[in-house]
């Protein structure tokens, strides 16, 4: 067999005679070479199912036909993509699911991007062949963050797969069968959502989604009222949004983000860089300080990602101690914003409006969480997805493509290379640990050795677990950086190997979040990771330390005796007793 | 033990559960499989409508059958056995267990109740593995095949309760190309009975002294998806599931058999692929808008044809045959010749 593997064979496909290696599904082949074959519920994240039906091809010799997902080639095998045959079940099955899935496509925000219009349009199908029958179905609303209208569900299955296969939190199931079946929430009450959006990032339909806020965003901009209002554009968004606008992977789209938000009426984008390098100040110097201090709690672990510390304060809220009391940076610049920012603006705090723009719908959780308030304020009003800014932006006819880009704020700069590498999974504790070597040795005799260590690529890449030693000014570190919930009980047992630990709840970290750009993939978010490293890179300041703007904030906030209004914060056994 | 395989060839065995795929190369397939657990499945889900024969063979060759397990059992090498059977079948579990342990097959075999309300498709041979490993009740992808990863992910024979025990009487040289016929009136079983496999449907009507002396159709293999046939297409054998339906013309009322195999079908679907899923609910929906027309109407056509190609598992597959079949060789002909029956006027209660 294993000889046989690598074989090339050659396979026709409409006429034309392709090369392909054994074992390759025919989907695949189409692909690579360009021709179109519609697919639904095939996802490279996940196993196969070959339940929509949709990519079925005509195989000569066969009777019926067969799905493309999961077929594989063999020598000589005749292919035919539009045969009488396949048109007939492809279009039947579109408008098939086309009566299973209601469309609510004026709020909807994939309208621009949808699969299946896009389909219909294609193949020129009535849509409404078949009455709408899932009109009675309900919608299981998660916290604020994501949401699963069964109305729209064509019953792929992907978000089961997505919560259970990659994330391993098995909250989502089938619930009856045939026409009737349903996807619900587990009644099992050791089983929690934790807002991380794969589901939803995985759903071909936008039946499971973010729940948007994007309506209320376009109401903050009509009725300004006085208010000043800001953008505040996470790191990985800036990579990622470019892919909607006909932009490559990996191309860093900050400056046209920053100009488009203008156009849509914001007084102010400031970036979440900015936060992220005051996130890795007060996570360094706390780090060291749990180092120094005998007593303390190792391993510190990482708090920036909202859908692990619910994991956390769900299932295992006796680790809370060792999250890291810094807030995230989302929360750092909210904070930062209405503090130190309106004072020097001269602006009231609740005169502010703050909108920041994620790639998570677990942010948006986040944001609602009433122990971050400052002075009665949230720091951060509104979260939207990368996806809903995307969609935002189409609907009001802004030509992306084209914008001029523009540089973010006066008086905050937009972050330094360690910050916009929060997007990949290992980026904070890279960032950290950075910040960390120096002010552990910005005073010893090394000091010119270890300033110069700027790279660690040991925590870098999708791995499901990175391990790495690290040593800083002589101070041996164990730290691991957990790729993905799914890996969490590789690490859970044995923490106490550990002096820092990141994790991230999404594969490849914020820039495979929930609420990213769709298509995602595993191999899409590798080449989003290339452009975030490729920006650090591309970065003068590559050290949050070295970010004179976020030095300052946060020594305005210490001197005012803010901290821990403004850096830090604390969490809630949410265990289900 | 060899052997057996051989004699298996040559008799030329057939999967009893209505997919007639050869035995001798399920077998071989399994055997083949070079790792050490394997399983045996015996299918008595029995849930074909119409077909009775499983309840026959164990009430009358328990002991044949349970040979014939164990012929299987120590040619694969299997680890366990289970014997899957619905809940008529399974109450004479205490019976086959006392002949599993007098023939040493003590220890070696669980018998497993098919779950209540499970439906059509927990017959289905890797539905049932979804099943016995407790996942959703219905079919997985294949490939693999069960032969080289079935329950839990081993290599897994499965075979029907009747090709068992045409296992036994192969091993005894006493297997005579006969197969177990179910013989129904409208539904109701008027008898199982063992003939030569190569009898026409007219001949079993005609040995059993079940054939009608009024204007008849019937339905063979099996009530939900067997072809109907009219009285002068009778000279065929009965392929797949061994069953005949016997249909009396004049007092059948076509809307009621139309709506028995639509709603049979949407509400057995497991609704795993859009063809059947929505396939089913689909064809039901246009029965109620539009009762016998339906089939006039091209989503009619277009549905059915797509069941056929592109459907997940044969129970999609099987869900056009009896409809298409009754219109083609009952219904049309019946309106062609614009005989007069009184079941066509009655019209059975369609929106709920």
């Amino acid at each position: 067999m294993s000889k046989e593997k690598n074989k090339e064979i050659k396979i026709k496909i409409d006429g034309k005679s392709y090369k392909c290696i054994v074992g390759e599904k025919i989907l695949d082949v189409a692909k690579r070479n360009n021709i179109f074959i519609p697919s639904l519920c095939h996802h490279p994240d996940l196993n196969i199912k070959a339940n929509c039906r949709v990519c079925v091809v005509e195989i000569k010799g066969y009777n019926r036909l067969t799905t493309s997902c999961s077929t594989t080639v063999c020598e000589g095998m005749e292919i035919f993509t539009n045969s009488p045959k396949v048109k007939l079940s492809r279009n039947t099955n579109l408008k098939l699911i086309f009566a299973a899935h209601i469309e609510k496509c004026v709020d909807c925000t994939t309208r621009f991007d949808c699969e299946l219009l896009s389909l219909a349009k294609r193949y020129g199908l009535n849509i409404a062949n078949f009455k709408d029958r899932k009109g009675k179905r309900k919608t299981y609303k998660f916290s604020n963050s994501v949401e699963i209208d069964g109305s729209q569900c064509i019953d792929c299955r992907n978000c089961i797969d997505a919560c259970s296969n990659i994330q391993k939190i098995n909250y989502l199931k089938k619930e009856g069968k045939g026409y009737k079946q349903e996807i619900v929430p587990v009644e099992d009450k050791n089983i929690d959502c934790i807002y991380c959006g794969q589901c939803a990032l995985h759903c071909p339909v936008a039946s499971a989604q973010e729940q948007y806020d994007w309506d209320d965003v376009e109401n903050i901009l009509k009725n300004k009222k006085g208010k000043t209002l800001i953008a505040m554009i996470a790191p990985s968004t800036r990579i990622s949004i470019g892919e909607v606008f006909g932009f490559p992977y990996g191309y860093n789209a900050a400056g046209q983000m920053v100009t488009a938000l203008k156009k849509l009426g914001f007084d102010q984008v400031i970036d979440v860089n900015l936060g992220a390098d005051i996130t890795t100040l007060v996570e360094a110097e706390e780090l060291l300080e749990r180092l120094g201090d005998k007593k303390a709690k190792l391993p510190m672990i990482t708090s920036c990602c909202p859908a692990w510390v619910k994991y956390l304060e769900f299932y295992r809220p006796d680790l809370i101690p060792h999250l890291t009391t810094s807030r995230s940076p989302q929360i750092h610049l909210g904070g930062v914003i209405k503090t130190y920012w309106a004072k020097k603006k001269n602006i009231k705090p609740k005169d502010i409006i703050t909108v920041s723009i994620m790639p998570c719908t677990a942010k948006k959780f986040e944001s609602r969480r009433s122990e971050l308030k400052i002075n009665g304020l949230y720091p951060v009003d509104e979260v939207i997805t990368v996806r809903e800014l995307a969609f935002l932006i189409k609907k009001n006819g802004i030509d992306f493509k084209n914008l001029k880009p523009e540089k973010s704020n006066d008086l905050f700069n937009d972050g330094s290379g360690a910050a916009v590498i929060y997007g990949a999974s290992g980026g904070v504790m890279e960032s950290a640990l950075r910040t960390a070597n120096h002010f552990i040795c910005k005073d010893s005799k090394k000091a010119k050795i270890c300033h110069s260590r700027i790279e660690f690529k040991e925590v870098r890449g999708m791995k499901g677990i990175k391990e790495a030693k690290i040593d800083l000014d002589g101070k041996k570190l164990n730290v691991a950086v957990v790729n993905g919930i799914g890996n969490i009980n590789d690490i859970l047992p044995k923490l106490n190997k550990y002096h820092y630990i990141e994790v991230m709840a999404c594969p490849g970290g914020c820039i495979g979040g929930g609420g990213q750009i769709i298509p995602s993939s595993v191999e899409i978010v590798q080449k989003r990771m290339e452009g975030l490293y490729n920006s650090d890179r591309n970065e003068k300041i590559r050290t949050a330390h070295d970010n004179k703007d976020a030095v300052e904030a946060v020594n305005w906030v210490k001197n005012s005796k803010l901290s821990h209004k403004v850096l830090h914060t604390k969490y809630i056994n949410r265990k289900n007793k | 033990m060899v052997n057996i395989l051989d004699k298996i060839k040559k008799a030329g065995l057939v999967g009893r559960g209505g997919a007639s795929f050869p035995v001798n190369l399920k077998w071989q397939a399994v055997k083949n499989e070079k790792r050490s657990e394997k399983y045996l499945v015996i299918n008595g889900a029995e849930g074909e409508p119409g077909i009775h024969k499983d309840a026959y063979i164990i009430n009358n060759y328990p002991e044949e059958l349970m040979f014939g397990i164990k012929i299987a059992l120590d040619f694969i090498k299997a680890k366990k056995i289970y014997f899957y059977l619905n809940k008529n079948l399974y109450s004479s579990k205490n019976k086959l267990n006392k002949i599993a342990n007098a023939i040493g097959l003590k220890g070696k075999i669980i018998f497993f109740l098919k779950p209540i309300d499970s439906g059509y498709i927990a017959g289905e041979e890797s539905t049932i593995l979804n099943i016995i490993e407790g996942k959703n009740i219905e079919p997985r992808l294949r490939p693999p095949f069960p032969t080289c990863s079935g329950l839990y992910g081993m290599p897994t024979l499965i075979n029907n309760i009747e090709t068992i025990y045409n296992v036994y009487l192969v091993s005894k040289n006493k297997y005579q190309n006969k197969r177990f016929y179910s013989v129904n009136f409208d539904k109701k079983n008027k008898g199982v009975y063992f003939l030569p496999e190569n009898l026409t449907i007219k001949q079993i009507l005609k040995e059993t002294d079940n054939y009608p002396d009024y204007d008849f159709f019937v339905q063979i293999g099996g009530d939900a998806s067997g072809e109907v046939l009219n009285s002068k297409q009778l000279n065929k054998k009965v392929d797949g599931a061994g069953s005949i339906t016997v249909y009396n013309l004049e007092k059948h009322i076509p809307e009621k058999l139309i709506k028995y195999w639509l709603s049979f079908f949407r509400d057995n679907s497991c609704g795993q692929c859009t063809p059947c899923r929505e396939g089913t609910y689909r064809l039901y929906e246009m029965f109620e808008n539009f009762g016998l027309k339906m089939a006039k109407e091209k989503n009619f056509t277009d549905l059915c044809d797509n069941l056929f190609l592109s459907s997940f598992c044969a129970l999609g597959t099987a869900v056009p045959i009896a409809i298409l079949s009754y219109f083609k060789n009952v219904y049309e002909p019946l309106i062609v010749s614009q005989k007069k029956i009184k079941g066509l006027e009655k019209n059975v209660k369609r929106k709920k």
